[in-house]
């Protein structure tokens, strides 16, 4: 069974992800295997909603700072644990998730028009964040340093890794999990054809629902880890278009609709965005200009994205399939 | 099995559906046909719940279920194919069936069991790991029929599953849906080969201008004068009458 393989070399890729912690001594190297994981993570959950279910969302940011403020907010205003606000956070970027996927799915709003609601949403959120109080306005929100296990934070930062390697662990069983069962086959066929996929049965609504939810909950997780590692938020980092435009570029430049597609994305980007710091220096743009050209590329030459590269190279099939690569 | 009274859609000005009665009897194989642009296509839209109806009811096994979800009516046992191909493309022919299997198969296992079960016997066993899109027509109409089929439905609604096929295509297709009616489901399809509507149907629809205008026994509907019109023209009926006489004169 492909999926048997499959899970098997996920569970072997973690594993071999897992022994970083052991043999790597520098910090920032271990902080860049950190962040590509923390993009894997980000990417992956966006796979989910536009990658299974062919639902392009622009806005992924909504649920991203959704989930940060959360954390942030119960710590700072209420004192609240951050181990509850994580699981506040998921939850609600959750019910955001939900409620913009009501709004859009509910009046069968498709492809340009749903990346447009999800951009709004986000847009309306960084505005409400930047002029209420709670969250610090336009100041952004600073958390307290404090590093203990207890508070979500660790000195050494091998503690962030085992955090952002666990939540990416589940994210990614999630999606093989997608992969082999029904709610995962009644989504790809929602992608491929709505129509065909009602008359056979599958309630449309329902499953994108389902999907948006699944994204929401890792985006907030994602969210809530961003908030714990950096310690500050501002409403431009936690709901502006960055966070969504590198949520979609990662699966898209890794290859939509796979399992490993994001991993590969979240690498490639990462690489990108350290070798552009390191030639070009602090030039604002540059990055996106180099995100831009490779997107380009990619669209252009593997329209399946990176994890196609090999059967395009040997001369295989014609770029069309997505499924369960 | 199927009770549609009174049922009427129209889209703009135009009357698509203009009050159709239509009763199909459990284990019956039963076809509608009509000229281009009768609203055959929209009738099975109304009944499998893609339209709403602007009037009428449609009863399914006892059960009222106008404005029922498609997918609601397909969990209730009433499943149709498209017209116009609908492939989940880039999807295997066996992942495209599962689709189906779904329906009444939690299980990953048991929905691919039963999706190569349904493949074998619309003769898409040895095509199974191939892309849907890959597909020849003919195989994409088999793909059709057998996804509906792999929902374990008690009445399936073929739209046209044979236009687009040659002669021994065709000849191929019709044992498939003779075998479908024998393991117990009913059958109502809208055909346009008239070969196959004569030869597989025992009961007969014509719809014409949104209207029912004939029923019966293919051989009596088409020597019926209103239907003889309906696709020929105004007129027809008298002079292939004439004709037909003078000849055996």
């Amino acid at each position: 069974m492909v999926n048997a393989r499959q899970l098997v070399t996920l569970l072997v890729v973690f594993a071999l992800i897992a022994t970083c912690p052991f043999w790597v001594k520098s910090a920032p190297t271990m902080n860049t295997i950190i962040a590509v994981l923390y993009i894997a993570l980000l990417g992956q959950a966006w796979n989910i909603l536009g990658g299974y279910g062919g639902q392009f969302s622009f806005g992924h940011a909504a649920f991203f700072g959704t989930g940060a403020y959360t954390v942030a907010v119960l710590q700072i205003q209420f004192g609240i644990n951050p181990w509850i606000g994580l699981l506040a956070g998921a939850l609600l970027a959750t019910a955001v998730a939900l409620i913009v996927g009501f709004a859009s799915f509910r009046y069968g709003l498709r492809g340009s028009y749903f990346a447009l609601v999800t951009l709004a949403f986000a847009e309306v959120l960084r505005i409400l964040s930047n002029s209420v109080s709670f969250t610090g306005g336009g100041v952004g929100l600073l958390l307290q340093l404090d590093r203990r296990f207890s508070n979500l934070q660790f000195a050494d930062n091998r503690g962030y890794f085992w955090v952002v390697w666990a939540m990416c662990l589940a994210c990614f069983l999630c999606v093989w999990w997608i992969g082999r069962s029904r709610f995962g086959a009644w989504l790809m066929a929602v992608r491929d054809n709505e129509d065909a996929a009602r008359a056979l049965g599958v309630d449309v609504f329902r499953t994108k629902m389902g999907a948006a939810a699944l994204s929401g909950f890792f985006t907030g997780l994602a969210g809530v880890f961003y908030a714990q590692f950096y310690l500050y938020l501002d409403p431009s980092i936690a709901y502006g278009s960055a966070v969504s435009i590198e949520a979609l570029l990662v699966p898209i430049i890794g290859g939509m609709g796979t399992l490993f597609g994001p991993l590969i994305g979240a690498g490639v980007i990462h690489f990108l965005s350290e070798m552009t710091r390191h030639f070009v220096g602090d030039v604002p743009g540059v990055a996106l200009a180099i995100y831009g050209a490779l997107l380009i590329v990619i669209v252009m030459f593997l329209p399946r994205g990176l994890i196609s590269i090999d059967s395009v190279i040997r001369g295989g099939t014609s770029g069309r399939r997505r499924a369960n690569a | 099995m199927l009770d549609v009274k009174g049922i009427s859609k129209s889209f703009g000005g135009l009357k698509a559906v203009d009050s159709v009665t239509m009763k199909v009897e459990e284990g019956a194989l039963v076809s509608l046909i009509g000229p281009n642009g009768a609203g055959k296509t929209t009738f099975f839209a109304l009944i499998t719940g893609f339209h709403r109806p602007d009037a009428g009811t449609v009863h399914f096994r006892g059960q009222d279920i106008t404005g029922w979800k498609p997918s609601d009516i397909a969990r209730a046992g009433m499943v149709r194919t498209f017209q116009i191909v609908q492939p989940f493309a880039g999807q295997t022919v066996l992942e495209n069936i599962a689709v189906g299997a779904h329906l009444h198969h939690a299980s990953r296992r048991d929905a691919l069991d039963h999706a190569r079960e349904v493949a074998e016997k619309v003769g898409l066993g040895d095509r199974l790991d191939q892309d849907a899109a890959s597909l020849t027509v003919a195989g994409r109409k088999r793909l059709e029929v057998a996804r509906a089929l792999a929902t374990d439905p008690k009445l399936v609604l073929f739209d046209e599953v044979l236009a687009g096929l040659n002669p021994s295509e065709i000849r191929d297709v019709i044992p498939v849906i003779r075998a479908i009616r024998d393991s117990g489901v009913t059958i109502l399809l809208i055909e346009h080969v008239m070969q196959a509507v004569m030869s597989l149907s025992e009961y007969t629809f014509v719809l014409n201008q949104g209207r029912l205008i004939a029923e019966g026994k293919p051989q009596d509907v088409a020597n019926n004068q209103a239907v003889i019109e309906a696709y020929l023209g105004h007129g027809m009926a008298e002079r292939l009458k004439r004709q037909r006489e003078e000849a055996g004169a």
